[in-house]
C-alpha cells in the first residue's frame, strides 16, 4: 500500500493524506498535468471523469464532469491557485453546472499537492481543506440529507426499472 | 461525487433505519425541518411560524423526524428544542471518512498507472 498517513482534522476541517509513489516527481506530476491520464484516476471506475479544460497554470479553470453507471453527469471545476512543477499545485474545487460554470451555492474545498522526491520516488502529500465551518456543514446536509433522497431515488428508479422492463 | 456521498450514506445505516429514515424524509416540509436544525437548533413554537399549517401539525413532523432518530427533542422551560441529531462534528468525521476512502481509490489507481509503461508518445 502506497498510502503511509493519513490525519484527519475535524476542527481545522482539513483532511491529509500521504502516499509514496514508485516514479520520479516529474513523471508523478503528469498524472496531474496530464489530461488523458488525470481521467484515467480521478473518477471511481464506476464513475469516470472527463476533463473538459484543464491547464496547470495559475488562474485557470479546470472543467470536469464524471459519468455514472445510467449515463448521469456531475460535473466540477478546479480553480487553479499555484503551481510550482513539479513541486506542488494548489486548487479550489467544487461543483458546476452543465456548462462548467461553478455552482455557487455547493460548497467547495481547497486542495494542496506537494511532491518530493524520496530514494523510492517521489513522497505525495495532499491537504484538503474546507472553505469554512458553514460549507462544512453545507456539505454535512448534501451528504446526510440529499445524500439519503438522492439515494432514494436511486432506489425507485431501480424499482422502476424492473417495472418497465421489456416483456 | 455527490453520488459517492449516497452509496456511502446507506452503507453507514441499518436497513430498518433507512426506511424508518426514507419515510421521514419523503415529505418537503419534514425535509425542510431537518436542513433547518441541522444548521441551527429551533423551538417547535419557532418553526411553526415558517410553515402554513398548525403547531400541532409542526409537531406531527418533528414527532416523526425524531423517530427517525433525525431529530432530537428537548425541553427547555416552556420551549421545545429541535437540534438535528446528527453533531456536525460527528457527520464531518464521516464526510472526512469519505474524503479518505475517495483519496485511497485515487492513490490506488495513480500507483496502477504509475506502473504502467509511459503512455506510447502517440503524438
Amino acid at each position: 500500500m502506497s498510502v503511509v498517513s493519513t490525519h484527519q482534522d475535524v476542527e481545522a476541517l482539513t483532511f491529509s493524506i500521504v502516499s509514496e509513489l514508485a516514479a520520479p516527481p516529474a513523471r508523478v506530476w503528469q498524472v496531474w498535468a496530464d489530461v488523458r491520464q488525470l481521467e484515467r484516476w480521478w473518477g471511481p471506475p464506476t464513475w469516470p471523469a472527463t476533463f473538459v479544460t484543464h491547464d496547470l497554470t495559475v488562474g485557470s479553470r479546470t472543467h470536469y464532469f464524471m459519468t455514472g453507471p445510467d449515463g448521469e453527469r456531475a460535473h466540477g471545476w478546479w480553480h487553479i491557485l499555484s503551481v510550482e512543477e513539479p513541486v506542488a499545485v494548489e486548487f479550489e474545487d467544487g461543483f458546476a453546472d452543465e456548462t462548467g460554470a461553478p455552482d455557487e451555492s455547493m460548497p467547495t474545498t481547497r486542495a494542496r499537492v506537494e511532491l518530493t522526491a524520496i530514494p523510492q520516488g517521489t513522497r505525495m502529500s495532499l491537504t484538503t481543506r474546507f472553505a469554512d465551518a458553514q460549507q462544512m456543514a453545507q456539505l454535512v446536509e448534501m451528504g446526510m440529507v440529499e445524500g439519503i433522497t438522492g439515494a432514494m431515488s436511486q432506489i425507485d428508479a431501480l424499482v422502476t426499472q424492473d417495472a418497465h422492463t421489456p416483456a | 461525487m455527490r453520488v459517492t456521498y449516497n452509496h456511502m450514506v446507506v452503507d453507514w445505516i441499518g436497513q430498518d433505519e433507512a426506511d424508518q429514515i426514507f419515510a421521514a424524509l419523503a415529505d418537503a416540509t419534514r425535509r425542510d425541518i431537518l436542513t433547518r436544525v441541522l444548521r441551527q437548533e429551533a423551538s417547535v413554537s419557532r418553526l411553526a411560524e415558517r410553515y402554513p399549517m398548525s403547531f400541532a401539525a409542526v409537531q406531527k413532523h418533528v414527532a416523526v423526524l425524531e423517530r427517525a432518530t433525525l431529530v432530537t427533542k428537548e425541553r427547555r422551560g416552556r420551549e421545545q428544542i429541535v437540534r438535528g441529531d446528527v453533531g456536525t462534528i460527528q457527520a464531518a468525521a464521516r464526510l472526512l471518512d469519505e474524503y479518505e476512502e475517495i483519496w485511497r481509490g485515487r492513490i490506488g489507481r495513480i500507483e496502477d498507472l504509475l506502473a504502467e509503461p509511459l503512455p506510447g508518445d502517440v503524438s
